[in-house]
């Protein structure tokens, strides 16, 4: 009965100064909305691992990425105690049309990778298709979508890392398992390119660039990485082999600096908006100082008075808040189609909505603290004589 | 432009609202600051790699392969270039050409304990003479033919923070750091530098990475990129090595400045709405203020012009602090990874006279848009009515 009654009459107090409140919902609106992207950017660099299984592990140069491995080591890793499947890839690079048409393209081993990544959804006859034509490739759903492709098309690349003009045929198309797999790579015959190569830049022959483990007890995986390493010691080619988790977060590790800028930011904007929306409120408080006053003489609670500012206050952050939200999404989607090459999936996570309508709460309850306090101190006659 | 009503008036208007137009500024120049940053970031970054090398050097990659890390020359093909026409000869009388082998290494970063790509090049005493820029600072150069090695001043400020006497071990061997030098805050300043040759034997590599000739005069470009085209055994890119380093900023740039301006736009709208608050509330205090002005004989539109001239000064003063505040950021130092080449780069945030331009433009901007609104509603006031107001 109270609530309502204070929720009737708080709203109708908010509709009096319509431009202003209006004015003040959208600024939280904006407020709750760039909250949520630079979120939502910090999130998607983390994405790429968090999707890893602790029962992968990835084995690379020492020296660092750009130094491939010899292919003879495979087969060595796979008689370590405590590994169950291997695979190789390595980073092809190739250009399709200009830079602009970016995707991530590996040079796989046919046989084994798809077993060693089941996430990578691939229906049977387009692997067993894939796996007859050494220039066949496997893409990703959202690669195939960008570029339009459908099955049977060829596909020319320009090389970068290995010359000339590369010619591929889609044998198939993989789908992630659930959303956090990444549907942008391009998956093409490492053999092919092996044997290509080898004639043109023997020197780039029988090199791969990582090699990804699956390993039987995901608890052992340091014992088994240090297991791998210890084996190529002082070697032409030492090893560094962690897990996949590991592996990616060395990646975001590099752009660091930069996340640690956007988190800053996006704490900060919500500050700013809080003060704007206290100023607001004080302002509006300041003019009814006189209207509390005469609710107070009437008989109505400090606690009633205080309700009723605070109710004034919650409806517009929320309101705000909830438009934010909203705007969110076409926003976050516009984000990604003008930086597509930098993200493997940009989504809007359920922990950041929380976190957005959360904050909005705590913009309506902070804005409302100082005039709450500031009402119910007054005394009744200051109050009626107070002037606006 | 002249809008009847003097500037001081309008000056002193802000004046007389300390606290509101504090306020209003200080969130308008927060926008500001974080836009400044953002255009100073990008800036530094491309400052820092289009100020590496020089335009009468030239880079010689293998065609397509766009970064030097990616690429390879034969020694069949370096000798075959030795010979085109428009180079600079060298002391020996030999032609000026520098055979460099480019490896990265991972090296610990101190702050956040993950790795850096760090770029190591092999060069030669043809390579440190095209490049004049890089004095050595402290220690001595490295003796050819030997494990030793020279750090570029940012590699040895930043992050990876390497000291004299420290020594790296990569390639099956231990390399020590006998030098730091300084090529004026250019790219270069995040590399490390040693004897070409002896790094071909320790990464057992066949080929080079690039080529690095000195042109007899800068206007020989032409002459020699065309004569290069012409032998069929080279397929190679060239380009002027500053050209070369520039381009390698691009995508980074354009990344850090399309996230700094949805940034800065959705924070604009923000502030445009802090600002529009303050001054239709501005406009509502001095109701009587604005008849009187009426009834004095001012026109309408003097009193529109006034207003606006009110938020664009408002605007100016939120720009000057904002660009003040971000002046201090050219001390920061940023130690990243390059997107585009995947090696670590040093660079400080730089502002420009074209930033401070662009910044204040924006700002002022952004206060009229916040203040053209109010003052409609300020002139469509009726005399009459204004002045009866309380």
């Amino acid at each position: 009965m109270m609530a309502s009654y204070v929720f009737r009459l708080a709203s109708k107090n908010m509709w009096r100064h319509r431009l202003r409140t209006g004015l003040t919902i959208a600024g939280i609106a904006v407020a709750i909305v760039s909250f949520g992207l630079l979120r939502t950017v910090v999130d998607s660099w983390y994405a790429g691992a968090e999707l890893s299984s602790s029962a992968r592990l990835i084995t690379r140069a020492e020296a660092s990425l750009s130094f491939s491995l010899p292919v003879t080591y495979g087969e060595r890793i796979r008689r370590v105690p405590g590994v169950k499947d291997v695979t190789w890839a390595i980073w092809f690079g190739g250009i399709y049309i200009d830079e602009k048409h970016f995707f991530p393209q590996f040079a796989v081993d046919a046989e084994t990778y798809f077993d060693v990544y089941p996430e990578f959804v691939v229906p049977p006859e387009q692997l067993a298709a894939f796996k007859r034509d050494r220039r066949g490739v496997i893409v990703g759903r959202k690669t195939m979508l960008k570029n339009g492709w459908k099955i049977g098309d060829q596909v020319p690349l320009k090389g970068t890392i290995y010359p000339g003009t590369w010619s591929f045929t889609i044998r198939g198309v993989y789908q992630g398992a659930d959303d956090k797999v990444d549907e942008g790579q391009f998956l093409l015959h490492w053999g092919y390119v092996n044997e290509k190569i080898k004639a043109v830049l023997p020197s780039l022959a029988d090199r791969v660039g990582v090699f990804v483990i699956n390993i039987k007890d995901p608890g052992a995986s340091a014992a088994v990485s240090a297991a791998i390493d210890s084996g190529f010691r002082n070697s032409l080619a030492e090893t560094r082999t962690e897990t996949q988790k590991a592996f990616q977060l060395g990646f975001i590790a590099m752009v660091d600096t930069i996340l640690v800028a956007i988190q800053t930011v996006a704490y900060v904007v919500i500050l700013i908006i809080m003060a704007v929306m206290a100023n607001t409120m004080a302002m509006a408080a300041r003019e009814r100082m006189r209207e509390y006053a005469t609710l107070k003489a009437l008989g109505f609670s400090d606690r009633f008075v205080s309700i009723l500012i605070l109710g004034e206050s919650l409806s517009m952050s929320l309101a705000g808040g909830l438009l934010g939200v909203a705007l969110t999404f076409p926003l976050a989607e516009a984000f990604f189609s003008a930086t597509r090459d930098l993200f493997l999936v940009f989504t809007v996570t359920p922990v950041t909505l929380a976190l957005q309508v959360a904050s909005s709460l705590l913009i309506g309850i902070c804005a409302a603290l100082a005039p709450a306090w500031n009402s119910s101190r007054v005394r009744i006659v200051d109050g009626l004589r107070a002037v606006t | 432009m002249s809008s009847g009503l003097s500037l001081s008036y309008v000056a002193r208007n802000l004046y007389a609202r300390k606290l509101t137009t504090a306020l209003t500024a200080a969130g308008m120049a927060l926008v500001v600051f974080v836009f400044a940053t953002v255009l100073m970031m990008a800036e530094g970054l491309r400052h820092t790699l289009g100020g590496t090398g020089s335009d009468s050097n030239v880079v010689i990659i293998r065609q397509g392969s766009q970064t030097e890390v990616q690429s390879t020359i034969t020694r069949e093909q370096a000798n075959m270039v030795e010979s085109l026409p428009g180079l600079a000869t060298s002391p020996e009388g030999r032609a000026r050409i520098s055979r460099e082998v480019l490896v990265l290494v991972n090296m610990p970063r101190k702050g956040s304990g993950g790795l850096a790509n760090v770029v190591v090049r092999g060069t030669t005493d043809n390579g440190l003479l095209m490049r004049p820029q890089a004095r050595i600072v402290s220690g001595r150069p490295f003796r050819p033919g030997s494990s030793e090695i020279i750090v570029g001043s940012a590699m040895a400020r930043g992050d990876v923070g390497l000291r004299i006497g420290d020594s790296i071990a990569f390639g099956m061997r231990s390399w020590n750091v006998v030098g730091i030098f300084d090529a004026g805050s250019s790219g270069f300043d995040s590399e490390i530098w040693g004897d070409s040759e002896q790094m071909m034997q320790a990464f057992r590599r066949q080929a080079f990475s690039s080529l690095v000739v000195g042109l007899r005069e800068e206007g020989s470009y032409q002459g020699f990129a065309e004569a290069l085209m012409r032998q069929p055994q080279i397929k190679a890119d060239v380009k002027r090595e500053r050209q070369f380093y520039a381009d390698q900023s691009e995508k980074m740039a354009n990344f850090i400045s399309i996230l700094g301006k949805t940034i800065t736009i959705i924070f604009s709208v923000g502030a445009i709405i802090g600002a529009m608050i303050t001054r239709y509330a501005s406009v509502a205090n001095r109701t009587r203020e604005i008849g009187t002005l009426r009834a004095l004989g001012f026109r309408r539109g003097n009193i529109v012009m006034a207003f606006i001239q009110e938020a664009a000064l408002l605007g100016f003063v939120a720009g000057v602090t904002g660009l003040f505040a971000a002046s201090f950021m050219q001390m920061l130092e940023i130690s990243t990874t390059n997107v585009q080449t995947f090696s670590e780069v040093v660079f400080r945030l730089v502002m420009t006279p074209g930033i401070a331009v662009q910044v204040l433009v924006f700002s002022m901007f952004m206060g009229v848009l916040g203040g053209v609104l109010p003052a409609l509603q300020a002139s469509r006031l009726e005399i009459v009515d204004a002045l009866r107001s309380a």
